[in-house]
């Protein structure tokens, strides 16, 4: 049992800590440091900017996307190489938040089941963070039941024609491409009558339009879709066969770990360190170090958790379904955390202003954003229902609308 | 990075799961539970035949001279299966003792026997309430013999020698404590049996009165030793604590398979999935600290004693969340003596509180991790 790296992966490392230490935006380093959930921002500068200047450059020395084909804008790495990349980024990682949806699941997705001629078109400037991507599935009628979207995909001669809206859909604001799950035959099950199609989104009919979120950021919005065209050639995969294209969409998403989730914990232990209550130092009081001692075992057990996930990665086992926990994990913990942080801050813990706010308001911040975290990618129960059924093999909900024609499920309260 | 046992580690906890599986029980763990035997002395002497009571006794002293990673697979597995055996307190309590303060001449007295199976050790270190700390030893020594209560005693009712924290100076500091070897065979202490939450593993009450006593390591470092010695036990037990938690989880995964209520199984309830998905939840993150311990363990790295609380503190947790839930899953057969969720429940209770209740693991992380952070 060690924590060593291996010569290739020791190797690996140096080159990639080096080229960092050259070339990375060096002047934005301690603030991203200092940033936590709800709040990455940089005080003097645009930070999508930065972040794709950032990103172009490491593509143009070819460390963007690691663990692509080198024809497809990546490096051809080992997924081990990818979390040494990650942990030699530190804190500059944090720039990549536009990128995730893109990098993590449309690319992955488009590689899986788009035409050769357009993946050596659309995946290098989707590594190199020029095109920005979106995915387009949740609905006010499909969220969890994503299988439940009504958005229409008709077909017209070579083309599509689309029909409904989508929501939730992060960056899409800002998004050159998306890709974009419909239903193509209401006749049959839900499952069974999807299809997965890529658009860019400036086509003719599109309509974003921002959320205001409970944090009061806009990084989510509806899409309307207007007899927007599609033509089949951006199609993914067969007609009616889009749930299967879905979830390997989805499973990529599991591949991500390494980079370590946030749980707040590390800016509260700091926090509680300087504190001083009424009767003396935060951290000296009884019911303050039970709180945290159940909080850092939280946060070493995910940490050593993914550290088990990623050795049997560097054997070239595949991850699987127990990676779930991160986030299950880390989303509830924040929440707690930046509430009980602002608890011990009494009164003063309700300005939440950067410029009055303890440490600039990062608890507060963390506290509004904390409730999506929970819900995105799957919501806390749908993560349990993951664990139980795919880890530990107990039985599938039971589903009374399986077999039936996705016309004919009733549809009270679907929006 | 390999944060994982090895392949021979892994087949070294096959052996020892298969081992147990045949000569532990639930039925013979009952022997004990009720009474009619003070721990399983067959078991004893199987596990001393497979090598696994010396795993971590270098060969000089008749162990295997395996290591400590090695030790932890098979506290593993004593935990799963629930061993009523005194393991923790001989391995990782009386023999971590020796091999980190004993003299050449005592170790070869006693590491030999533990290895063998012949001598059973324990710690004598509480005195009633309270918590590990240099101020709650009364018990005094003086010219070689020792004063006074020592109670509770884990499996002090069978032990042949025990490790005992003894008073030396006045005051409550850490360098007024030392420690000292009792042969308890010498017949000059008095034992009783004291009821206990888990039978399994007994409890008992010693009282020394002008016992003869030999020291264990130098006069005023018993504090320094005790404190490595429970850092040690702290991530052994864990080990023991994962292995329970596991095992509760699969009783009531596969018992919320078998019951079917509502016309099917209660497994395919949600409230029931969800309990079993946050048991597992907890013995993932109990299982990951516990590793990060036995790495730390195996490397005698300085980072041991944060590493010690956070697996102390996390298999604790798991363990009592399991073995709780695993009843509740249950339903009113797993709260009847029949069924064997009650056990796990005892134990995983029990062993909460034996080497320092978590609220004083609870203490010692922030401490460490203060330390750590002014370093
Ligand atoms: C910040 C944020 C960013 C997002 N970004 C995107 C994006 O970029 N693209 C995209 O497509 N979507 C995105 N989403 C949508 C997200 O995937 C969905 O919100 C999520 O899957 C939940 O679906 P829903 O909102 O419809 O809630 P619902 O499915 O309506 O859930 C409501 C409640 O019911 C519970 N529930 C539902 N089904 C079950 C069940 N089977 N068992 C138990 N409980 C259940 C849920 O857990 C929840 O508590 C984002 C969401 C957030 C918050």
């Amino acid at each position: 049992m060690n924590f060593e790296d291996t010569p290739q992966e020791a190797a690996f490392r140096a080159t990639a800590r080096a080229w960092i230490a050259a070339n990375a935006p060096k002047q934005y380093e301690e603030e991203l440091r200092k940033s936590s959930l709800g709040r990455t921002q940089l005080k003097n500068a645009n930070i999508l900017e930065v972040a794709k200047a950032w990103q172009k450059r490491k593509a143009d020395a070819g460390w963007a996307c690691l663990h692509w084909p080198k024809e497809y804008g990546g490096r051809g790495s080992s997924p081990i190489e990818r979390v040494i990349w990650q942990q030699e980024e530190g804190p500059f990682g944090k720039l990549s938040g536009m990128f995730i949806i893109g990098h993590g699941m449309c690319g992955p997705t488009m590689m899986a089941f788009a035409r050769e001629e357009h993946k050596r078109t659309y995946l290098p400037p989707l590594a190199s963070g020029e095109k920005v991507w979106c995915q387009l599935f949740s609905e006010p009628a499909g969220g969890s039941d994503v299988a439940g979207l009504r958005t229409r995909a008709e077909k017209d001669g070579d083309n599509w024609v689309i029909n409904g809206q989508k929501i939730w859909t992060s960056g899409a604001h800002y998004s050159d491409y998306g890709i974009l799950l419909t239903r193509t035959d209401p006749t049959v099950p839900k499952h069974k009558g999807l299809t997965m199609f890529f658009l860019d989104m400036k086509s003719p009919g599109v309509e974003v339009r921002p959320i205001k979120q409970a944090s009061g950021a806009s990084d989510f919005n509806e899409v309307y879709f207007t007899n927007v065209r599609i033509p089949d050639h951006q199609r993914l995969g067969e007609v009616n066969d889009g749930w299967n294209v879905s979830l390997t969409t989805l499973m990529n998403e599991r591949m991500s770990i390494g980079a370590g989730v946030s749980t707040g914990f590390p800016e509260l232990f700091d926090y509680c360190s300087s504190l001083m209550l009424d009767d003396g130092p935060a951290i000296e009081d009884r019911a303050v170090r039970s709180k945290l001692a159940n909080w850092a075992v939280k946060a070493s057990g995910l940490r050593y958790t993914s550290m088990r996930a990623i050795s049997a990665l560097s054997k070239g086992e595949r991850p699987g379904p127990e990676n779930s926990i991160g986030k299950l994990v880390a989303g509830s913990m924040i929440q707690d955390v930046a509430t009980y942080a602002l608890d011990l801050q009494g009164a003063a813990g309700v300005v939440s202003g950067p410029e009055d706010a303890e440490l600039a308001g990062r608890f507060q911040a963390m506290l509004l954003r904390a409730p999506g975290t929970r819900v995105e990618g799957g919501t806390d129960e749908i993560m349990r229902n993951i664990i139980a059924e795919r880890v530990l093999g107990l039985p599938g909900d039971i589903r009374v609308d399986k077999d039936v024609p996705f016309n004919k499920i009733p549809t009270k309260g679907r929006g | 990075m390999n944060f994982d046992f090895s392949d021979d580690q892994k087949q070294l906890r096959d052996q020892a799961r298969k081992f147990l599986a045949e000569k532990c029980s639930p039925k013979a763990v009952r022997v004990v539970l009720d009474g009619k035997a003070p721990y399983d002395k067959e078991l004893w002497k199987g596990l001393a035949e497979m090598g696994f009571l010396g795993v971590a006794i270098p060969e000089e002293f008749g162990g295997a001279g395996a290591g400590h990673l090695e030790l932890c697979v098979i506290a593993e597995e004593m935990g799963r299966a629930n061993a009523p055996v005194p393991f923790s307190s001989t391995v990782y309590l009386a023999a971590e003792a020796l091999l980190i303060a004993g003299s050449d001449a005592q170790k070869k007295k006693w590491l030999p026997a533990v290895a063998s199976g012949e001598a059973i050790g324990t710690l004598a270190l509480f005195e009633g309430k309270g918590n590990p700390s240099p101020k709650n030893i009364k018990l005094a020594a003086s010219g070689g013999t020792l004063t006074g209560v020592k109670k509770p005693v884990a499996d002090g009712a069978i032990a042949d020698f025990a490790v005992v924290a003894a008073r030396t100076g006045s005051g409550g500091r850490d360098g007024d404590i030392s420690l000292f070897l009792v042969d308890l065979k010498d017949g000059g202490v008095e034992v009783k049996n004291l009821t206990n939450l888990d039978p399994t593993r007994g409890q008992a009450e010693l009282t020394f009165n002008n016992t003869k006593a030999e020291p264990l390591g130098a006069a005023g470092e018993g504090w320094s030793i005790l404190s490595q010695v429970l850092d040690r036990a702290a991530v052994l037990c864990a080990f023991e604590q994962v292995g329970g938690s596991d095992r509760a989880l699969e009783m009531g995964r596969d018992y919320a398979l078998d019951r079917i209520a509502f016309g099917r199984p209660i497994g395919s309830f949600q409230a029931v999935k969800h309990m079993l998905a946050d048991m597992y939840v907890s013995a993932t993150l109990a299982r990951s600290n516990s590793y990060y311990g036995a790495w730390a363990l195996s490397t005698n790295a300085s980072e041991l004693p944060e590493a010690a609380a956070a697996a102390r503190i996390s298999a604790t947790q798991a363990f009592q969340h399991c073995a709780k839930n695993n009843i509740q899953v249950h339903g009113g057969m797993g709260f009847t003596w029949e069924f064997d969720c009650h056990m796990y429940y005892r134990r995983a209770n029990a062993m909460a509180l034996g080497l320092g209740s978590l609220s004083y693991w609870e203490d010692q992380l922030i401490d460490r991790m203060r330390k750590k952070n002014a370093a």
